[in-house]
């Protein structure tokens, strides 16, 4: 089926659920535990209790340890509020408890008479901030050659590689984040030397142990695919394809095709790149392709034409303001800087409009960090975006620039019916902000996940310190 | 057809010979000073012959010249921006055009910025239109210790960006230092020290002996050139700015001060200068201080704190916001705006909107040597006025006139073109290539 073009690129979850059970029907019922498999014999073949086995593919490994913390219930009263959807409520109600939204609304909204309630009088409460591109914990702080674990720069394609294995958990960065930045959740993406760099991973921003703990649950999994400069240099640099972008994309297309053939083989023998890749073309892993410039960004959707697969975010769209239309035609999301430009060739054409411009077009848009530092000043990046569209007569609502950086990231990540927006059910990340988070002089007073207070502006305990800067200058420092 | 005649005009803008100062006189203004004194309502500044004569009340302005009312919009005096590379490379990624460092040249202290500024980069012309009108920019070390030495430009692309050249010499210690040094910190000072007696030993300093150059195989750490450069540093002359992060290494550069009384320093970065605020406040060494930098990035950085410039400036030390350790010199008035923000947060250090705003005008032209002159507008200073469609430290501001010695700057640029031709994705009648 993944050779026939003419099936939609873009599976519903249903189909894709569908699709995932036709390809291992004759194991699904076989006991995880059992790893009755003998591996030469292929993947679909079935179990005896005597050999050795993996556990088979699509079984969740590396599975999310990830429990939500101990929650009070709680309800923030008199804030305004942006819900991330785009809307803003004055004067507003937001009643969390069990680690869930439970209600939204004006100041009417009924609040419990035995809960916890905080006056939000002059203060703002968006939805948790989400981060749609981060290197927290694969580049981690310090930025010494030993942490250096964003890049499997030894091939161009290494899809087999998932960058979930080389977070680690103690990065003081993801702290930065969430005090400063009201981040939530955040996609770790392996970097951009590869053309296909290997599968993301979407974590909660709960200080953690283990990066499985940090694991968001039920999220689906992204696969980095990088145009442009980056894979034909360094590839090129070493006498390698690709040397050249028709090298990028000739190398692309060979390996969508063997993944293809994969997918078509029973018999194929177990590879883990190729799984990946046929999850993208099952719509179970969602393309997250960096790429600057529109002509490039044009190609790739017509490769994924070509394959059967669709691109979800284009990150570092530098270039995603000339062909708006063409991406809102193609619905996928551009996951861009606010101001970023002229560092490298493929960045000169840089504009503080491109956000302004996509949403012109009623193309999605996503504010996104690739930064340690902006990652702890997304909304001020949001800000600055809007700002920009204002200027040019496009008339962008706040709400509408803290859905960038919210609702949208979660779209794009494949989390939107979880979190991303204040609405009745979903997650209860929250940040309570002491002024407009719009406004450079606004910082999180507060930021929940799952309902659980993670940080509090006004208790210096209720602030998180890694292992790694324990006594060591500044710990416990406001930073 | 109305928008096609203005961008026309706008482009030939692009290219006009420049305008002679005027004499311009700004009314109605929320005007900033620049030197951290509060905004005065109502205010007004008048520049003649390119140079400030009034900037206060309305009621006490001269008469005569073309008014501007402005509406009761912020009215600052020029952004500083210091340090940066502006005018030294136009992608900075793109080797042939980045003249930033230079590996493969013998030369490290002897490099003089002033020979390579274009005043018509893009990275000016769109600074420019971000309110910065002067700038400290400079090389940066690559193959020894010794960056070279940075220039004060101004940003109004005319024939001659450079108002001073070899205003300071640049240096990197810490591990920047020790790397480039041969491998360690210890190696660094002891270049340090051998270069700077090398400078003394050719003005004559008795009993010092003079070697051609220190070298090892492939590497020269100083030549003879360089060591001619330093001259000014060791008598005092040029400024010495030493970039260094962790407070032993901020420590050591104060000490340096008991060997050679005459170095006129500025520490540059110091990530970890909070915890050793009151010995450069003693010292009376100005920092130009990361200013939103809290990560332990390097094992120099564990302090790091975005309250490092607010606690370094309640201990008295003078500080300016380093342009280099953000994504461009741009968003010095979003860190700025953030220094302020810190004030609202329980435990933290910031600074007060007039002092954050200083931090970025008139603080680091005092420490570039234009105290009085530039980012302040004050009687004598020269004519940098910015009119600002909002807050200037509030993110999304930006200047809608800029004036550079009395001159009105074009505030177009390769983006703002851009800009205007995507404006619309209408391609029905030509290609986006004939919309210029």
């Amino acid at each position: 089926m993944f050779a026939d073009k003419t099936v939609p690129a873009r599976l519903g979850r249903l189909a894709a659920l569908v699709s995932a059970l036709a390809l291992i029907a004759s194991v699904t019922v076989a006991d995880a535990r059992a790893r009755g498999k003998d591996r030469k014999q292929g993947k679909d073949e079935e179990t005896s209790a005597s050999t050795l086995a993996a556990a088979k593919p699509g079984e969740g490994v590396f599975a999310s340890t990830y429990k939500p913390f101990p929650s009070i219930a709680t309800a923030i009263r008199g804030a305004t509020i942006f819900d991330g959807r785009g809307n803003r409520i004055d004067n507003g109600v937001v009643f969390m408890s069990g680690g869930k939204i439970v209600a939204v609304g004006g100041p009417d909204t009924p609040i419990p008479a035995d809960i916890a309630v905080l006056d939000g009088t002059g203060k703002f409460v968006t939805p948790g901030i989400i981060d749609i591109h981060s290197h927290l914990g694969d580049y981690p702080s310090p930025g010494v050659e030993a942490h250096s674990d964003g890049n499997e720069a030894t091939a161009p394609t290494t899809p087999e590689v998932w960058a979930e294995h080389s977070v680690w958990p103690q990065d003081p960065g993801f702290t930065r984040a969430l005090v400063n930045g009201g981040i939530t959740a955040l996609q770790i993406l392996p970097g951009s030397a590869n053309l296909m760099g290997g599968r993301s991973v979407t974590l909660k921003n709960v200080p953690a142990r283990t990066t499985q703990a940090m694991k968001f649950p039920g999220a689906p999994y992204g696969l980095k695919m990088a145009c442009g400069e980056n894979p034909k240099r360094v590839y090129g640099s070493r006498g390698r394809m690709p040397s050249t972008r028709m090298g990028n994309l000739a190398v692309n297309r060979e390996t969508w095709l063997a993944a293809i053939d994969y997918a078509n083989d029973e018999k194929a023998k177990r590879d883990l790149g190729k799984e990946t890749l046929v999850g993208v073309l099952k719509g179970e892993i969602l393309v997250h392709n960096h790429c600057y410039r529109a002509d490039e960004m044009a190609l790739v959707l017509d490769m994924a034409k070509e394959m059967g697969y669709r691109v979800s975010a284009f990150h570092h769209a530098v270039e995603a303001y000339k062909i708006g239309d063409l991406l809102r035609e193609n619905d996928v999301c551009s996951a861009i800087w606010a101001d970023w430009y002229g560092f490298k060739m493929e960045s000169y054409d840089g504009i503080l409009e491109n956000a302004a411009f996509l949403q012109r077009e009623g193309a999605c848009v996503v504010i996104h960090s690739d930064d340690a530092n902006d990652i702890q000043r997304l909304n001020q990046e949001a800000a600055k975006a809007r700002a920009a569209g204002l200027r040019m007569g496009i008339d962008i609502s706040e709400g509408t620039a803290i859905q960038w950086i919210t609702y949208n990231a979660a779209k794009a990540m494949g989390i939107e019916k979880m979190t991303g927006s204040l609405e009745e059910g979903k997650m209860a990340d929250v940040v309570l902000w002491n002024g407009n988070p719009l406004s450079v002089y606004s910082r999180p007073e507060k930021v929940w996940i799952d309902g659980a207070l993670m940080f509090d502006a006004m208790d210096p305990k209720r602030r998180p310190v890694s292992d790694f800067e324990l006594g060591q200058p500044g710990e416990g420092d406001v930073k | 057809m109305k928008r096609l005649l203005t961008l026309a005009l706008s482009g030939l803008a692009l290219t006009a010979t420049p305008a002679l100062a005027q004499d311009v006189t700004v009314t109605n203004a929320r005007l900033v000073i620049g030197d951290g004194s509060a905004p005065i309502e109502g205010g007004a500044v008048v520049v003649r012959g390119g140079r400030v004569v009034y900037a206060g009340p309305a009621s006490g302005a001269p008469a005569g010249g073309m008014t501007i009312d402005a509406g009761g919009a912020w009215v600052t005096p020029g952004l500083f921006a210091t340090v940066t590379t502006l005018g030294l490379a136009d992608v900075a990624a793109v080797g042939e055009s980045n003249d930033i460092t230079a590996n493969g040249s013998p030369f490290s202290a002897a490099l003089d910025a002033s020979a390579a500024i274009n005043p018509t980069s893009q990275h000016i012309l769109v600074h420019r239109a971000a309110g910065i009108t002067r700038a400290a920019t400079t090389t940066l070390p690559s193959g020894s210790i010794f960056g070279g030495q940075g220039a004060i430009i101004d940003l109004d692309g005319d024939a001659k960006p450079v108002m001073q050249a070899r205003a300071f010499q640049m240096i990197v210690l810490g591990e920047n230092g020790g790397t480039r040094a041969g491998g360690s910190r210890v190696a660094a000072h002891v270049l340090l020290r051998a270069a700077l007696r090398e400078a003394q030993a050719l003005i004559g300093k008795a009993g010092t002996p003079q070697t051609t150059e220190i070298a090892k195989d492939d590497a020269l750490f100083l030549g003879r050139f360089d060591a001619e450069a330093l001259v000014p540093v060791v008598t005092g002359q040029q400024k010495l700015y030493i970039a260094v992060d962790r407070a032993a290494d901020i420590r050591a550069v104060l000490a340096l001060k008991a060997e050679y009384p005459k170095l006129d320093l500025v520490l540059v970065g110091a990530s970890e200068g909070w915890l050793v605020a009151k010995e450069i406040a003693a010292a009376g060494i100005p920092v130009i201080a990361n200013g939103l930098t809290d990560l332990p990035e390097s094992f120099e950085q564990l302090g790091a704190t975005q309250s490092n410039a607010g606690r370094l400036a309640r201990a008295g030390v003078k500080v300016a916001i380093n342009a280099a350790t953000m994504q461009d010199p741009r968003r010095l008035q979003q860190v700025a705006g953030n220094l302020v923000a810190l004030t609202r947060v329980p435990g933290a250090s910031g600074m007060e909107w007039d002092q954050a705003f200083a931090a970025i005008s008139s603080v680091p032209a005092e420490i570039s040597g234009l105290g009085g002159k530039a980012g302040v507008l004050k009687p004598g200073a020269l004519g940098d006025v910015v009119l600002w469609d909002g807050d200037p430290l509030e993110v999304g501001s930006v200047p809608t006139k800029v004036f550079i010695g009395g001159v009105e700057q074009s505030l177009e640029s390769h983006q703002s073109r851009l800009r205007n031709r995507y404006r619309d994705l209408d391609e029905s009648d030509l290609p986006k290539a004939y919309d210029w």
